[in-house]
């Protein structure tokens, strides 16, 4: 069952504008999150148990608690730079919630005492972008951004910033060094960017939905929020659902509902009656689920990592029994070869190797030992460079190789797709 | 020579002072060159806007080749990017930009001998609910079938 908090509204189409937004009780929890002190509004999120949505899943209320009080000024960071493929939950939150976000903003700028935040949206977006700054621009109008914000005393200043074209600008330090006018190469940490992010100061970095769902802890309570979800995964989470379902969308649901349930009931169950064969849970970079695994699957940060995968940014991609694994793991291996930043050997090596390894499978040129190379080099890229980019471009060659890999050795062997046969040799 | 327009030359100045530092100008600044370049942004470009704006042509140029937006070479007045990533890839976008070149005769990145159209695969757009899907310029068209995105392409003016 669905639970809207996040997309209660989305079908409304007044609820992106000012008006719209506060005929539903929007900024109510702005003015609620004013009457309590900062660090009350950092312990609610602590105990509410919220974990970013960007695909980390790190506690938000801990990240907050790393800042530094050293008096320097703090940056908030708004990641709106949404590239892991099949994502698509934070673009329509801008599109049909902009206010939301806004709301979210302000609130979590409040209570790490931050006087200036910025949107960074991935330059693709240019109609969030559009909904976004005409929001911006109703907020200021109304002062609910700038000098003393409903006369709190609080002041606030809020920007966008529109990146243009880099997958890694996702990436946390990614994305800093990309606002400061550098090419997007992530940092190294420590230091962690809440001690040392933007321009060397204190930022916090939190993902679109997080930032929204801040609201909904202020709004209802922590006790309130922790009750949606599981012990360990509270909340609420949006699931972009994507591929071979009747009813491919974002919904949201409390985290632990079982990843069939969620196949078979908001999206509709497999398109023409076809049988499901796999299912990547979250985002390209977590490691793939055989049917029989998203049989058992619930959708929490627990379960999955126990199967060797992850929740990541919640996008779902569904596969019928009409999908070629080798085909798949082509498309994905172009991806991340093509968004590796080149900064790490590791990573800007090994990307290219595995694109040209399971291409070889593809163009007839691999031999059987290549499917052994292919997850040799894979594992050799794990956790040796300064972020994430690498061990997301290993992480579902070691999903669908070991799992499928009968599909592999047959293409090698036969010159042709086990699943779809001559046709698309 | 390439030259901003004043008004062009007017926003970069707004840019320059928006940001806490003025490299963060850089992404701006090459997005209006690109709009007022039909598209894209030349090498005399980078050496006006290094004037312009005070900063060495070197650390604009690190900006302009990292990112994939900004365009190197000319594109065509319609810039079709079709997303190639998983979910429209599984949904035929591949098969639907392989047609597009094969039919205008040219190869990824070119531009069309009449100027119209540039092809390019791109990853993920974000948009995979409504797949197959491509961009062309600012605007996304979901949902398409061979014919209709065919179509769609005639139908620009």
């Amino acid at each position: 069952m669905e639970v809207k908090l996040l997309t209660e509204h989305y079908s409304d189409d007044n609820y992106r504008t000012l008006e719209g937004y506060k005929a539903k009780g929007g900024y109510e929890d702005l003015a609620k999150a004013f009457k309590m002190k900062p660090e009350d509004i950092i312990s609610e999120v602590k105990a509410s148990g919220l974990r970013g949505r960007g695909g980390a899943g790190f506690p938000t209320g801990v990240k907050w608690g790393f800042l530094p009080n050293n008096g320097e000024t703090r940056y908030l960071l708004c990641n709106a730079d949404e590239g892991e493929p099949c994502t698509f939950k934070d673009r329509m939150m801008m599109e049909r919630a902009p206010h939301q976000l806004i709301e979210g903003m302000i609130i979590s700028a409040f209570a790490v005492n931050s006087p200036k935040s910025y949107i960074y949206i991935r330059g693709e977006y240019v109609y969030a972008t559009r909904v976004i700054e005409k929001a911006l621009k109703e907020a200021y109008d109304a002062g609910l951004l700038g000098k003393n914000i409903m006369g709190s005393g609080f002041d606030h200043d809020m920007d966008v910033y529109v990146g243009a074209g880099a997958y890694i600008c996702g990436e946390e330090t990614g994305m800093i060094s990309s606002l400061e006018g550098k090419k997007g190469q992530p940092k190294l940490k420590p230091p962690f960017p809440a001690v040392q992010g933007y321009l060397k100061k204190p930022t916090i970095v939190n993902n679109v939905e997080t930032l929204a769902a801040v609201k909904y802890i202020i709004r209802d309570g922590a006790e309130a929020y922790k009750k949606h979800g599981t012990e360990k995964s509270t909340g609420t989470k949006l699931f972009s659902v994507a591929g071979d379902v009747n009813k491919p969308g974002n919904y949201e649901v409390p985290l632990g509902y079982p990843m069939i349930d969620l196949i078979n009931n908001e999206c509709g169950g497999m398109k023409n009656g076809k049988k499901l064969k796999a299912a990547i849970p979250g985002g390209t970079s977590a490691p793939i689920l055989n049917a029989e695994e998203v049989e058992r699957a619930t959708l929490d940060y627990e379960c999955l990592a126990e199967m060797g995968s992850m929740l990541g940014s919640g996008s779902i991609v569904i596969m019928d029994e009409t999908r070629c694994m080798v085909d798949m793991l082509k498309v994905i291996a172009h991806f991340y070869h093509h968004e590796s930043c080149g900064q790490c050997t590791p990573c800007r090596e090994g990307t290219g190797w595995l694109h040209k390894l399971v291409s070889g499978v593809v163009n007839g040129t691999a031999q059987v030992s290549d499917i052994d190379l292919l997850c040799e080099v894979a594992n050799k890229m794990k956790g040796r460079t300064i972020c994430a980019l690498s061990d997301a471009a290993a992480l579902p060659v070691l999903g669908i190789v070991p799992k499928f890999r009968d599909e592999f050795q047959f293409f090698i062997e036969q010159g042709y797709s086990k699943v779809q046969g001559r046709a698309n040799a | 020579m390439f030259e901003l327009s004043t008004e062009g030359k007017e926003f970069v100045k707004k840019e320059l002072a928006r940001y806490e530092t003025i490299e963060s100008a850089i992404i701006p600044a090459l997005y209006r060159v690109q709009k007022e370049n039909e598209g894209w942004v030349s090498e005399d470009a980078i050496g006006h806007l290094s004037e312009l704006m005070n900063i060495p042509e070197a650390r604009i140029n690190e900006v302009f080749h990292f990112y994939t937006m900004f365009n190197k070479k000319p594109v065509g007045k319609y810039h079709v990017q079709v997303c190639c990533n998983v979910a429209c890839a599984m949904a035929g976008t591949r098969e639907i930009a392989d047609a597009f070149m094969k039919e205008h005769d040219v190869k990824e990145g070119e531009m069309t001998s009449d100027g119209r159209f540039t092809f390019t695969r791109v990853e993920c757009l974000g948009s995979c609910d409504t797949a197959p899907m491509m961009q062309i310029n600012d605007d996304y068209h979901e949902n398409l079938t061979p014919e209709s995105a065919q179509q769609l392409l005639k139908d620009l003016k």
